[in-house]
């Protein structure tokens, strides 16, 4: 019987006009990576923020670790660890002296030498804050929120404006956590992020989850179906292209088109004898395979990184 | 308390690795302490001692800019927001902030006492145990406005106009540059509104007129009442968050936070209690110049007297 840690139901939120979060459920079990997968604006760090505490939600329940954020932020705080989005840490304060100072915040702490090794800032542990590449300080504030050996782990775009290289380095590191059986919440705008780390992904969307489920369960919806994606000088009809041979369905997608296919050779055959005895032209093909982006494409028939 | 303690040490080794510390509260304040003590006080021992309460009240109050500034920054850099996520309270970074403020101008105030004693020889450095309140109570009451300007301004250059703007009356009307007695009497009626006044005379009776905390109680009680209102204000004005809004009761708790004062300024015009104490001071400082006048006079008439003999001897 798996055993719930954190438990949304029904969280809704709003900033003035707009509604930001409009009624999320989800539930992530001990030991699982949970991950919230959305463009921006979706509504994932208002959530994030709600079940860390930082924020009031307006309607819906929430259970961090059997604490209520709202009413309970004390105590919860303790068993909870976050790495932020926006946030820095004071330009003139030291690495060591930043894990010392956290550490004397909490119940329960960790060693900071042992944190310091295994994010690879030993040779740092003396450098300002202020002196950090992007990649360490990030290293850094994931060493912070497991300063006090926390329950649930908190990541809220972890590689959000890190090189491709960096980015791999904190997968590494959070796939690390994974197998010490830790707890965490990860949102990202990332598809790769999502599939590579998370044990169960919820999609959301204008605030709302979509649809969740493991990667693989969410991929099966698109299983075996290869995404071609076409520009063409005039336009066409979305049914002429879905009826083309090996063609299972077409979205329109950013003045191009998805086709989805069982069979790609076929279908690109197809396509070409169809736009030839069209007198229509094909600008630019693409061929991608399943992945949660074509979950994402198929349920709001927009790309993740509009 | 160990959060307190851990965010007190923090904020304080922040300022020392910090130039702009170094500047405005070491340079400036001891600046401002050779200029009093050695140009508008040409280096005279009583002078200097009149001089010292407005003096090291200038240093005291100015610790509202570093203070406001520093917030202010930790909230639009995200700083504050990291904390947030952590068990430590925003009581903790307030008072955390206060505590940091006293452990960093308390020294400069310590160092100014010393050179007023032993290198401008000051004749008494009146009444130490006032003296240690007023400076102790003056340093948290405007460290908790530093607070105050931090919560109802969005950002740097916000905070840095409406320091400047408290800045001048505070330095001007206080009697901490121009003296009290100089002030024309509506001026005077207006600087009774404001809690600098009442440091700066307290501070003057504390080392001038050598009064005990038990004569300077209105300075004390009104610099303490002060500070509580302060606190409570940035209390409930605190925010996380840089994007979060000023909450609409603001207003009404900063003026609520004006009304001790104005029935204190009402009550101060009516009696006129510290318009006649600086008068007094004003008095004893002309009366001890005299006499020292006076008494040079005399020892120079004594020197040439005894000098007479010897030069009717000489042929």
């Amino acid at each position: 019987m798996p055993n719930p840690v954190l438990q949304v139901e029904n969280l809704t939120k709003r900033y003035g006009d707009v509604e930001a979060v409009r009624g999320i459920s989800f539930q992530v079990n001990e030991g699982e990576v949970f991950g919230l997968l959305g463009p921006n604006g979706a509504g994932k760090t208002s959530t994030v923020e709600i079940l860390e505490g930082l924020r009031d939600a307006d309607g819906g329940t929430v259970s961090v670790c059997g604490y209520d954020p709202r009413t309970q932020a004390g105590e919860l705080k303790h068993e909870i660890g976050a790495a932020l989005q926006s946030t820095a840490l004071p330009e003139k304060l030291r690495v060591m002296e930043a894990l010392r100072l956290f550490a004397g915040f909490y119940k329960r702490r960790r060693n900071p030498e042992d944190l310091l090794k295994r994010f690879g800032l030993e040779e740092k542990r003396n450098a300002f804050y202020s002196q950090l590449s992007g990649g360490q300080k990030q290293r850094l504030a994931l060493a912070i929120a497991l300063i006090n050996d926390p329950k649930v782990v908190f990541l809220d775009e972890p590689t959000a404006g890190l090189d491709p290289q960096v980015r791999r380095e904190i997968y590494d590191v959070i796939t690390e956590l994974r197998r010490d059986n830790k707890t965490i919440v990860l949102t990202t705008h990332y598809i790769e992020e999502a599939e590579r780390l998370c044990d169960r992904v919820a999609i959301v969307d204008h605030g709302k989850v979509i649809v969740q489920g493991t990667p693989r369960e969410l991929k099966q919806a698109s299983a075996g179906k290869t995404r071609i994606e076409v520009r063409l000088a005039r336009e066409d009809s979305r049914e002429t292209l879905s009826k083309l041979e090996g063609v299972t369905d077409c979205l329109a997608l950013n003045g191009g088109y998805a086709l989805h296919c069982q069979r790609p050779p076929q279908a690109i055959v197809s396509l070409v004898k169809h736009l030839e005895a069209q007198g229509n032209e094909l600008v630019s093909l693409e061929i991608a395979t399943p992945s949660l982006e074509d979950v994402f494409i198929e349920l709001t028939g927009r790309r993740l990184r509009d | 308390m160990t959060n307190l303690l851990s965010l007190t040490r923090m904020r304080v080794r922040l300022a020392l690795r910090n130039k702009m510390f170094f500047f405005f509260s070491i340079v400036m304040p001891l600046g401002f302490f050779f200029l009093y003590s050695a140009i508008f006080a040409k280096g005279i021992p009583t002078e200097v001692q009149f001089l010292l309460g407005p003096v090291l009240a200038l240093n005291v109050m100015g610790s509202f800019w570093g203070l406001s500034a520093t917030l202010v920054t930790f909230r639009e850099q995200g700083i504050l927001r990291r904390f947030h996520v952590t068990p430590a309270t925003a009581t903790d970074m307030l008072v955390s902030s206060i505590l940091a403020n006293y452990a960093l101008t308390l020294p400069t105030v310590f160092v100014e006492v010393l050179l007023a004693k032993f290198l401008f020889h000051v004749p008494s450095l009146g009444n130490l145990a006032s003296l240690i309140l007023l400076v102790s109570i003056g340093t948290i009451s405007f460290g908790s406005l530093g607070l105050v300007i931090a919560s109802v301004t969005n950002t740097m250059q916000e905070t840095q106009v409406l320091n400047q703007l408290l800045w001048l009356p505070l330095i001007f009307l206080s009697g901490a540059t121009i003296p009290f007695t100089y002030l024309s009497k509506t001026v005077q009626h207006i600087a009774l509104f404001l809690p600098a006044t009442y440091l700066v005379h307290g501070l003057k009776l504390a080392i001038f007129n050598n009064q005990g905390p038990n004569q300077l109680l209105l300075s004390l009680g009104s610099l303490t009442t002060w500070f509580l209102l302060t606190l409570f204000l940035s209390s409930q004005l605190f925010r996380w968050e840089p994007e979060a809004k000023i909450p609409r009761k603001a207003k009404l708790y900063v003026a609520a936070t004006a009304i001790p004062f104005l029935l204190l300024g009402v009550w101060e015009i009516r009696y006129g209690r510290v318009i006649a104490e600086e008068k007094v001071a004003v008095q004893r400082l002309d009366n001890a110049e005299k006499s020292e006048r006076r008494q040079k006079q005399k020892e120079k008439q004594d020197n040439t007297d005894s000098d007479q003999p010897d030069d009717s001897k000489d042929p």
